[in-house]
C-alpha cells in the first residue's frame, strides 16, 4: 500500500488556487485506489492553517501546515525547507503536487533531498493493473508516454487544467503545525512582488474560452503593397476587448520586435505559443495570419477546436492541423467579425 | 562594483524542431527512430541561457563562460560547428545520451559532477545557467539537482531578465501564471538561473570566435568521459506519437461576412 501526501501552497491572497484544488481531486481518487482512502495534505503559506480549514471537506486523513511570513513568499530556499519538513513528518511513498510556477521551481529540489524520483507535467495520473502510472508528453508535445516508477518515494507534479477542481467547502479540521525556522542563508532572496503587464496589455488570460493567435502576416505587405500595422493592432485589440479571449502569437511575430521591424506593441515573448513558447489550454483557438508550421502548432496540443484564417490554401493549417481553414484576408474577416460582435454587444447592452 | 563572473551554462542538444519524430522501443527503454541521423540543435531555452551568459560576461570584464553538455560526442561536435560561432565559451562535454527519456535526477548528477571538475571555479562568482526546461524531456527538474549538489539555495526558473544592481546583487524576473513576472532580489552569487526566452536575439555568426572556440572544443570532445545514467526505477509502458491529423474543412470563396458569421456562431456556441 502507498502512503500518499499532497503538498500545496497558498496564493498571495492566502487562499488555495485552482491548480491546488485540481490536485486535491487527483489525490482523493488515487488514495482511494492505492491507500484505502488515507492520505495526508500539507500546506505551505503565510497562513497555511486557515487555508487547510478552507478545504476541510476534502477527505484527507491527516493535515499539516508550515506557516509564517517567510513561507508566504514564493522562494526556492524556504519552499524546499517547508516541503522537506512536511515530507519528513509523513514519510510518504507517493507525493503529489500541483505544477504551479512556484512548485515547479521548488518541489524538484525537495524531492532530490528526500532521495525521491520525480516526474513533472503529468497530464493524467491513474492506476493501471494495480500500479500507479502517469501520462506525460515528451519532445515538446510531440510524443506521449505512459510511465511508472518502481523507485519510492516518487513525486509527481500534476499539470494544471487537466482535471476538474475539487469543490471545497470550509470545515474545521485538526491541523498539525510544523515549526520550521528559516536561517539567514535561506533568506538571501526576497520577493519584491509581481509585475503584471499594464491593464490594457493584460492579454494573457489562461481561463479564457478562446485563444486568438496572431501571426507574422499581420505585419507583412498586403495586397496593396503596403503594411498596415496600426490597423492590425486596432483590429486585434478590439477583438480581444469584445471576446475577452487570450492572446497568443507566433515566434516570427514576437521576434520582429528585437529585429527592429514593424511590430504590434502589445506582444512579448510571453505570448509566444509553440515549441519554444507556451502550450496553453483553451477549449478553442483561432489562428490568424499565421502559417501553422509544426514548431508553432505543437503549442496547440491542448486546444481542442481549432480554426484558422489564412490567404494561403496550402498553409500548415490545411494539412490536418485545424478543423476549419478559412482561405481569406484576415483584415477583411476581422473587420466584419468585430462589427458583428459590437452589434451583439450593443443589442445586449 | 564589477564582479567577474564564472558562468556555467548547462545545455543539451535536441533534434531540430522541424523534424518529424518517431519513438522506438529498445532494450534500454524508448528512444527516437534514427536518433543519431536526425539533425540536432542546441536546446532552445538553454541556447538563450548561453546568449545571456555571453552578454553578461561581456559587461563584466574578467568573466568566463563554460558550456556543459551531456550529449553523444559525435552529435555534439556537429552542433558545436554552429554554436561555437555564437559566443566565446569553454566546452565541458560529457559523452552520454541526449534522449528525453532519461531520468532528470541522473542527468543533474552527471552535470554537477562535471561542473565540480572544472578547475578554478569560484563559488562567490558562480552562476549556473541553463534552460528552465529542455525541449526533449521538458521536465524542469534537472537544474535544481545541480544546484542542490553544489549547495546553491538561490534558484530561479522561467527567467526572462537578470539585472545586476550597483551593490552586486541581482534583480531577477521569473515567469509566473497569467503572463506576469515575479521579481526577486538576491544578494548575489552563487545562483541557479533556469532561463526562459530572455531578451536577447540569437547573436550573428562570428567566425573569429568560432575558430578560437574550436581550438579548445576539439580536444575537449576527444577527452570527454562517457557516463551511463541511472533510471530511478523509471518504466515506460507506452510511447506513441498521438494521431494529430484532423479532417480540415477548407472554406474557399466565402465572403468575409459569411466567415465572420460562422466564427461568431462558433465562439458563442
Ligand atoms: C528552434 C526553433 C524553435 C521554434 N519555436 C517556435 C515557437 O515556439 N513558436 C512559433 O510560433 N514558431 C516557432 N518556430 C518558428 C516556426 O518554424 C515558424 O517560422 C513560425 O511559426 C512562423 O510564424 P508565422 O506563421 O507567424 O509567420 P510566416 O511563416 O511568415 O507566415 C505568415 C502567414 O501569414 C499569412 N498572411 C499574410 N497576410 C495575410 C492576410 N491578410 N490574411 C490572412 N493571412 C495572411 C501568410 O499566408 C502566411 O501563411 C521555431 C523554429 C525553430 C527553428
Amino acid at each position: 500500500m502507498e502512503r500518499v501526501l499532497l503538498v500545496l501552497h497558498t496564493e498571495p491572497d492566502g487562499a488555495l488556487g485552482k491548480a491546488a484544488l485540481e490536485s486535491i481531486s487527483v489525490a482523493r481518487a488515487l488514495a482511494l485506489e492505492v491507500a484505502a482512502g488515507e492520505w495526508a495534505i500539507g500546506i505551505v503559506g503565510a497562513r497555511a492553517i486557515e487555508a487547510g480549514h478552507s478545504v476541510g471537506n476534502c477527505g484527507a486523513t491527516r493535515w499539516l501546515a508550515v506557516s509564517g511570513r517567510e513561507f508566504g513568499q514564493s522562494r526556492y530556499a524556504t519552499d524546499v525547507l517547508a516541503v522537506e519538513a512536511i515530507w519528513r513528518a509523513v514519510n510518504p511513498t507517493l507525493v503529489l503536487a500541483p505544477g504551479t510556477s512556484r512548485w515547479r521551481r521548488a518541489i524538484p529540489g525537495a524531492a532530490f533531498r528526500m532521495g525521491a524520483a520525480i516526474d513533472t507535467h503529468a497530464s493524467e495520473v491513474k492506476v493501471l493493473d494495480g500500479q500507479v502510472v502517469l501520462r506525460r508528453w515528451y519532445y515538446r508535445q510531440r510524443i506521449e508516454a505512459i510511465q511508472s516508477r518502481t523507485h519510492r518515494p516518487w513525486c509527481i507534479l500534476t499539470e494544471p487544467g487537466t482535471v476538474e477542481p475539487f469543490v471545497a467547502s470550509g470545515a474545521s479540521v485538526t491541523v498539525e503545525s510544523l515549526e520550521v525556522s528559516a536561517p539567514p542563508e535561506v533568506l538571501r532572496t526576497t520577493v519584491e512582488g509581481i509585475q503584471a503587464p499594464p491593464a490594457d496589455e493584460q492579454t494573457i488570460r489562461p481561463d479564457a474560452e478562446l485563444l486568438f493567435v496572431a501571426g507574422a502576416g499581420w505585419t507583412k505587405k498586403q495586397a496593396d503593397g503596403k503594411v498596415h500595422v496600426e490597423e492590425a493592432a486596432q483590429l486585434i485589440l478590439e477583438f480581444l476587448r469584445l471576446t475577452k479571449c487570450s492572446l497568443g502569437s507566433s515566434k516570427s511575430l514576437v521576434d520582429m520586435a528585437s529585429e527592429g521591424q514593424a511590430v504590434l506593441p502589445f506582444l512579448t515573448h510571453l505570448h509566444q505559443v509553440g515549441q519554444t513558447g507556451s502550450t496553453p489550454r483553451h477549449p478553442k483557438g483561432l489562428a490568424t495570419c499565421c502559417h501553422g508550421e509544426e514548431p508553432h502548432v505543437v503549442g496547440w496540443r491542448f486546444i481542442r477546436e481549432r480554426r484558422a484564417i489564412n490567404l494561403d490554401p496550402n498553409c500548415g493549417w490545411a494539412q490536418g492541423k485545424a478543423d476549419v481553414l478559412y482561405v481569406a484576408d484576415a483584415f477583411e474577416v476581422m473587420r466584419e467579425l468585430n462589427r458583428l460582435l459590437k452589434e451583439k454587444e450593443e443589442a445586449t447592452g | 562594483m564589477n564582479v567577474a563572473y564564472h558562468i556555467v551554462t548547462c545545455a543539451g542538444i535536441v533534434p531540430d524542431p522541424l523534424q518529424t519524430l518517431e519513438p522506438s522501443m529498445g532494450p534500454d527503454g524508448p528512444g527516437l527512430r534514427n536518433e543519431l541521423m536526425l539533425p540536432a540543435v542546441l536546446d532552445p531555452w538553454a541556447a538563450h541561457a548561453l546568449y545571456e551568459a555571453a552578454h553578461l560576461a561581456k559587461q563584466h570584464p574578467g568573466s568566463k563562460v563554460w558550456l556543459v553538455s551531456l550529449s553523444p560526442r559525435a552529435k555534439l561536435q556537429q552542433v558545436m560547428m554552429s554554436v561555437a560561432q555564437k559566443a566565446a565559451f569553454e566546452l565541458v562535454p560529457i559523452d552520454g545520451p541526449a534522449s528525453g527519456f532519461t531520468d532528470s535526477v541522473a542527468v543533474g548528477e552527471a552535470l554537477a559532477e562535471a561542473i565540480r571538475s572544472i578547475p578554478g571555479l569560484e563559488r562567490e562568482r558562480l552562476l549556473i545557467f541553463g534552460g528552465w526546461e529542455s525541449a526533449s524531456r521538458g521536465a524542469g527538474s534537472t537544474l535544481q539537482v545541480v544546484g542542490e549538489l553544489l549547495g546553491i539555495q538561490d534558484q530561479f526558473f522561467g527567467v526572462d531578465i537578470l539585472e545586476v544592481s550597483p551593490d552586486g546583487g541581482f534583480r531577477i524576473w521569473e515567469r509566473v501564471e497569467g503572463g506576469c513576472h515575479q521579481i526577486s532580489r538576491c544578494e548575489g552569487p552563487p545562483v541557479v538561473i533556469g532561463w526562459a526566452t530572455g531578451t536577447l536575439p540569437e547573436p550573428p555568426n562570428q567566425p573569429q570566435i568560432g575558430m578560437a572556440n574550436m581550438r579548445q572544443i576539439m580536444p575537449a570532445l576527444q577527452r570527454a568521459q562517457a557516463v551511463s545514467l541511472g533510471r530511478r526505477g523509471l518504466v515506460y509502458h507506452e510511447v506513441d506519437v498521438p494521431r494529430q491529423q484532423r479532417q480540415t474543412r477548407i472554406v474557399r470563396n466565402a465572403t468575409p461576412l459569411e466567415i465572420a458569421r460562422e466564427i461568431v456562431e462558433w465562439i458563442r456556441g
